[in-house]
């Protein structure tokens, strides 16, 4: 099986401890310079990252979660395009696939990697060590996905089918 | 997802919360007299103002990607701000080409995404399904379902800022492109190639964004007329020979007539000019110009008042545009809160010009990148950010550590103007109908949104600021309650 092209966006505040681990796992990840692989990050998840993600067989959305299992949890997202759950002042990850695939006729698959943290409360730039340690493990699992076939479900035995919106 | 609870009077009680389709929240309140005729609105912002008592104590070069922090919407916008004001500390203020032509494409590359965003994203919904349709499909999806050139070309034009700023301040989020005294780096020819190759498109796109918003003002100038219009100064950034500019320049003020207040007034002297005033039920300032005191002296700021404003525009389409634009003042300053939209597109189609002006410039690819001079302890900056004129002011110890940082963002210089937006659209909208509903308030939501507000900046918070709609009646009971799903 050919490896497809893999954009993975790491998203969050760092200003906001371990709120950038989505930035955080983008940042180790666009060290290792992976044939294939397109490493970005911001702030928040806008439009224009619709049609990045467009450009993309395979988008991994990489987020800090509150309340997630440890390490890490790794999810398939469906394309939202049920109006009613859209706001034009943020969007989602679903959300951005469903743009994705109305405006650039894009069948990009995309996954949400919720990597857990403990300190969000603080304005702090430093990772808690919770946090450090979780994000380890999910630049392991992720350079070992990323080495690898797709479906990443063959690299990660814990990977939930349940549709994460 | 709307969720609306609504009670009858005299204990009904709605509550907006929150506002979507603004950057930030807020909260509005809606008084009525005896009569239930709407007699006042007001626009709050609700948390409290601290990020320049936050800075104090930083060493002052980190100010350009320190403010950064104030908002994840205009970052750029405050980058070169405070960049702009520690040129004055490094005594580096008179920059090199390069350095002085990559600040201009890394500022029009923003204020064309953030237009753009805006325009196709954000007020859009309003103006293709009108203010009361259905809240449902009334949002970006919406628009991409219905018209999808228009959101596509919305989120490439917004795609092309980004880039433009990725490769002049480094990435497209907090970058650190400026710094004290210049840049850190030049355009290289492949990021200059890459950028022209979609330059023509972006230009094009541009002329029809001037036509639709055109369109739309001219086709609903019966129903804008009284749509949160009113007469108000004006203040913006000019160019010495009165044209319009984004990144450096002087203060002008003109007032409703169009007539001169000040003019060409030196960045370091805008406290002879500008005050704050406070009021007790909110945080956000309320600027004034000082000659004339608070209560006549409040102004706009923005694409409207940048058009209004400046003698012409030094591109030629966006100069044709403007004078398109000013004949529906019929020789005054345009007063429509509407026709923000349109002014804004006119700048899109300008700084689209000047990026290709900028990327044919052989200067972007320039060493020399950073001055010094003798260090002061002082530095203001001002340019035009998207929304509007943005002070940054700076004091520094023997140490280089910051010791007073006085910032006025755009959105406060418009909180006056959205007040009395909001106060004059829920009057329209509201007065004399037995029900409040969902449809109205997006009516008084559509009057903020023309001015594209970013109450994160505003009030310089950091967290989450739900906006609360709520109405009262003359016994200062709240009528009513809405909740919004939203941010």
């Amino acid at each position: 099986m050919t490896k497809p092209t893999v954009l993975v966006l790491g998203y969050g505040n760092p200003g906001r401890c371990d709120d950038g681990l989505g930035p955080a796992l983008a940042d180790r990840l666009r060290r290792e310079r992976i044939p294939g692989v397109r490493v970005e990050s911001c702030y928040q998840l806008s439009v224009e990252d619709a049609a990045t993600a467009a450009d993309h067989q395979v988008v991994i959305f990489a987020d800090a979660s509150v309340r997630g299992d440890a390490p890490f949890e790794i999810r398939p997202l469906e394309p939202c395009t049920d109006t009613a759950q859209f706001t034009s002042h943020a969007l989602g990850p679903a959300g951005v696939l469903g743009l994705a695939r109305e405006l650039f006729g894009a069948d990009t698959a995309g996954w949400a990697l919720a990597i857990r943290g403990a300190r969000f409360d603080d304005f702090d730039e430093e990772l808690s060590s919770e946090a450090r340690t979780n994000l380890e493990a999910a630049v392991v699992f992720l350079e070992r996905a990323l080495a690898s076939s797709w479906p990443i479900e063959k690299a990660h035995p814990r990977t939930s089918r349940t549709t994460w919106k | 997802m709307s969720n609306v609870q609504s009670k009858n009077a005299p204990t009904e009680r709605i509550v907006i919360e929150p506002v979507t389709r603004v950057e930030g929240h807020g909260k509005v309140t809606i008084h009525l007299d005896e009569e239930r005729r709407v007699e006042e609105a007001r626009l709050h912002i609700v948390e409290f103002r601290g990020f320049e008592r936050f800075i104090q104590g930083r060493p002052f070069w980190e100010m350009p990607v320190a403010v950064q922090r104030l908002c994840g919407i205009c970052p750029v916008s405050h980058h070169l701000c405070a960049a702009k004001a520690t040129d004055w500390i490094v005594g580096g203020e008179r920059l090199t080409a390069t350095a002085e032509k990559m600040r201009r494409l890394m500022h029009f590359g923003q204020i064309f995404q953030s237009h753009a965003l805006h325009f196709f994203h954000l007020a859009s919904p309003d103006l293709l399904f009108g203010f009361q349709s259905d809240p449902l499909k009334r949002n970006v999806l919406g628009v991409a379902m219905e018209h999808p050139e228009l959101a596509r070309q919305g989120i490439l034009m917004r795609k092309y800022g980004q880039e433009i700023i990725a490769a002049t301040a480094g990435r497209r989020i907090h970058g650190n492109g400026a710094i004290p005294g210049g840049i850190n780096k030049n355009l290289s020819l492949e990021e200059r190639d890459a950028l022209l190759a979609d330059h023509e498109q972006m230009l094009q796109w541009s002329r029809d964004a001037v036509e639709l918003a055109k369109g739309y003002t001219l086709d609903n100038l019966a129903d804008l007329a009284d749509f949160g219009t009113f007469d108000s100064n004006f203040l913006a950034l000019v160019r010495e020979d009165g044209a319009l500019e984004l990144y450096d320049g002087g203060l002008r003020a003109i007032d409703a007539d169009g007539e001169t207040i000040f003019d060409h007034v030196e960045n370091h002297d805008y406290l002879d000019y500008i005050a704050e005033g406070v009021r007790p039920w909110t945080y956000m300032k309320f600027p004034f110009i000082k000659s004339l005191g608070e209560e006549k002296g409040w102004y706009r700021v923005g694409p409207l008042a940048r058009v209004n404003t400046c003698d012409f525009i030094d591109t030629p389409e966006a100069d044709a545009a403007r004078q398109e634009f000013m004949e529906l003042g019929a020789g005054r300053p345009v007063h429509y809160s509407m026709a923000y939209h349109w002014a804004r597109m006119i700048e899109v189609l300008h700084c689209a010009e000047k990026i290709g002006e900028l990327l044919r410039d052989a200067d972007l690819q320039g060493e020399e990148l950073t001055v010094q001079g003798e260090g002061r302890k002082e530095g203001i900056g001002i340019i035009e950010a998207p929304r509007g004129t943005l002070f940054h002011h700076y004091q520094v110890d023997d140490d280089d550590r910051v010791t007073l940082c006085n910032l006025i963002v755009s959105t406060t210089s418009n909180n006056e103007p959205m007040n009395r937006a909001v106060t004059g659209v829920a009057k329209k909208v509201m007065t004399g109908q037995p029900e409040i509903t969902e449809g109205m308030l997006n009516s008084i939501e559509v009057a903020i949104r023309a001015y594209d507000p970013c109450l994160s900046c505003a009030t310089h918070a950091l967290g989450q600021m739900p906006l609360v709609v709520e109405v009262y009646d003359a016994a200062g009971r709240v009528l009513g309650r809405r909740v919004k799903g939203g941010a």
